[in-house]
């Protein structure tokens, strides 16, 4: 049976249900990387460029990783998402920079999508990339519609307010429906927070200290929408626009009691919206702490932060 | 109103003519110097990259100075710099500052926008009156282009070491005193003729070397280091892989730099096959370009962290490799410091003059076709 990678990074924790329903039911072989562990994240440190952001680093390790056990790897080329916004330009040069650094990868399948150029060119990114496992066109067909159906029913839980690692990961979440202690919003990107690797944990440190976590994920596209419409300058990267207006209806809303916004060093776009965000929760009065990540951040001085933090936000409440 | 802008090349120059032409009060901000760099550096985020930096220094003293409003570029994306102005603004928001921030955005994409920025900045002219005048700035600043382009032709070979500098400033006045089109036009010619009088020793030996790489790091020589008086002294013939007026003007054939957009995103196909913002394409399909052309060698500059020429640095050493084409990288910062900087480009010349001692040069993997002044590539393998 054919054999396909995908490694477990950047859109991974976006779009994976789809993209491995789609392969399955062609009767493809999904392969997926392990888990994030130290011997990926060096092997990714040592072969990226250095200045290159950590998610994309880590991404590197986990091509190699993949890249003895299967015929293809999966690296699509996300340009753009929806109408008129792009992802960030390292997706749009993704395949390229993965194919100039190693001489020895298996066959990359990079289709290209683009949201600009409508949805008949959607299905046919599918459908090309099908052409290549099967003449069917009919089982193509059919394994783009359940493909459709399983990453809709991800996005429904996600709205649901289930985290995404415990989706992803078949954990099991708390009962969280009357919570009365601390509600903690977690922003950036999921590749960042998801990755219990990369984010030294973030998610089970604040699981431990009885903290219900509200990520991005659960907050509606059409509040995302109507959120972004009046900033001065409409945001051009989808992503970040996520992260933005999810981060604007919890200080509209007041969802939470404090937002920790995780940032990788070197990303390009969140070293720019860090500026608004902050801007934004001044205005509202909202505690916010922006963590940067990179690959000397150490578990201890995290602890230290979110602690203090997590001390501050519930002085506020008892007062309040 | 009062109004400033950014330093970046000789854009001061464009501005400085169309605000005149459209009867706007204006302040040139103090040139660029550590101070700006400084005070940039401090307020603006840690990450972000070294162009917004560098003009949120213009911009600060630009307002000490006693400007209101503010003039900057906007964008489409995926490149950061279209978020420059609005990140800008609420940084110098928070600073205090009181003022106006004007952003132009790209008349392709956003036309009316465009014409709308410019009636903010001349709310007295009618809109006929502002587009010609940017017709007329825009081609005077396209003059100016191609004396650039001319100076860096003609650096290597001078007699008299300096001259062509001296010459050229000499040009720019000329230019300078043009105001009217058919000016511009006799302006042109003399300014371009002042340069050809220019003593030149055709036979000294020489290297050529492309410049490719971000637009700000290319067209502003302080925070260059002024790369190509630098190099032109070293007797190095160079070609830019971005001018001004190319960059903001509307065509894809690049009058100035005679090679067009289809042109480069032909050649960078086999290695980058999609745009990915900002010049990381132009990046990767000229300096195979120049490999093709003969040249020696490729210095390709970057700011820090700059996502698009990031890529374009992952996909190079792959070029270099396949094409037996040495090019180097500079990544520049607010820490970067010029002894280093002509350590590694001394390296790098002689690196250069040793592979001309042995008579290397870049292998032609695949076929192709020069004819004159237009290029034409033919063959290309998908890979």
């Amino acid at each position: 049976m054919t054999t396909v990678g995908i490694p477990r990074g950047l859109l991974y924790y976006k779009y994976y249900p789809l993209w491995s329903t789609f392969l399955e039911n062609l009767g493809i072989q999904v392969v997926t990387s392990p888990s994030t562990n130290k011997k990926i994240f060096l092997r990714g440190l040592n072969t990226a460029e250095s200045e290159v952001c950590l998610p994309v680093k880590v991404f590197y390790g986990h091509v190699l990783e993949l890249k003895d056990q299967v015929d293809f790897l999966f690296i699509p080329r996300i340009v753009s998402v929806e109408g008129k916004a792009y992802t960030c330009p390292k997706f749009l040069g993704l395949p390229d920079m993965i194919k100039a650094v190693e001489n020895t990868l298996p066959p990359i399948l990079n289709p290209t999508f683009n949201a600009k150029k409508g949805i008949r060119e959607y299905y046919l990114t599918f459908y090309n990339l099908g052409r290549k496992f099967t003449q069917n066109s009919i089982k193509i067909a059919q394994a783009f519609l359940k493909a459709r159906k399983a990453q809709s029913t991800f996005n429904r839980n996600l709205l649901k307010g289930e985290l995404l690692s415990d989706i992803l990961e078949g954990g099991k979440a708390p009962n969280q429906d009357n919570w009365s202690g601390l509600r903690v919003g977690l922003a950036g990107h999921p590749y960042n927070i998801f990755d219990s690797y990369v984010s030294l944990n973030l998610i089970k440190k604040l699981k431990e200290k009885e903290v219900k976590i509200v990520t991005g994920e659960s907050v509606p596209h059409r509040r995302i929408e109507k959120e972004t419409k009046h900033l001065p300058k409409k945001l051009f990267w989808t992503y970040e626009k996520e992260v933005v207006g999810s981060i604007l209806y919890w200080l509209k809303e007041k969802v939470v009691d404090g937002i920790v916004y995780l940032l990788s060093f070197a990303c390009g776009p969140d070293s720019l919206i860090q500026v608004l965000i902050e801007d934004e929760s001044k205005k509202f009065g909202m505690p916010l702490m922006p963590l940067t990540i990179d690959e000397h951040s150490g578990e201890a001085g995290l602890v230290t932060r979110l602690e203090a933090f997590l001390d501050m936000l519930a002085r506020r409440k008892r007062r309040k | 109103m009062k109004i400033t802008f950014p330093h970046m090349g000789h854009i001061e120059f464009l501005l400085k003519d169309l605000f005149t032409r459209l009867d706007v009060d204006f302040i040139i901000p103090p040139p660029n110097s550590t101070e700006t760099i400084k005070l940039g550096v401090r307020h603006a985020p840690e990450l972000a990259c070294y162009p917004l930096k560098v003009t949120l220094g213009n911009f600060i003293e630009g307002l000490e100075k006693g400007a209101d409003t503010l003039i900057m570029a906007g964008g489409v994306g995926p490149c950061r710099f279209g978020y420059y102005a609005e990140t800008q603004r609420r940084i110098l928001k928070q600073l205090g500052y009181s003022f106006e921030m004007i952003r132009v955005e790209p008349p392709a994409a956003h036309p009316i926008q465009f014409i709308k920025s410019f009636k903010r900045v001349a709310p007295k002219k009618k809109i006929r009156e502002i587009w010609k005048a940017i017709k007329v700035s825009f081609s005077k600043a396209q003059v100016m282009d191609f004396i650039e382009k001319k100076v860096l032709a003609i650096r290597p070979f001078e007699v008299n070491k300096g001259e062509t500098t001296k010459t050229k400033k000499k040009a720019i006045k000329l230019l300078d005193q043009a105001f009217l089109e058919s000016e511009i036009e006799k302006a042109k010619e003399e300014a371009l003729n002042l340069l050809d009088s220019i003593p030149q020793d055709k036979e000294k030996p020489f290297l050529k070397i492309g410049l490719v790489g971000e637009f700000y790091l290319l067209l502003e020589p302080f925070v260059n280091f002024d790369l190509e008086e630098l190099l032109g002294n070293m007797d190095i013939y160079l070609e830019r892989g971005v001018y001004l007026t190319d960059w903001i003007g509307p065509s894809s054939k690049n009058p100035v730099m005679g090679v067009s957009n289809e042109e480069i995103a032909q050649a960078a196909f086999p290695y980058l096959s999609h745009f990915v913002g900002g010049e990381g394409r132009q990046t990767v399909g000229h300096t195979i370009i120049f490999a093709y052309q003969g040249f020696d060698g490729v210095i390709h500059l970057m700011p820090f962290t700059c996502m698009p020429e990031l890529i374009a640095k992952s996909i190079l050493p792959k070029i270099s490799q396949d094409l037996d084409f040495p090019i180097l990288t500079l990544v520049f910062d607010e820490q970067t410091g010029k002894a280093g900087l002509i350590t590694r480009i001394e390296a790098f010349v002689e690196l250069l003059i040793s592979r001309r001692r042995k008579g290397l040069s870049p292998k032609r993997l695949i076929k192709i076709a020069y004819r004159g002044d237009s290029l034409e590539l033919t063959g290309w393998k998908r890979r």
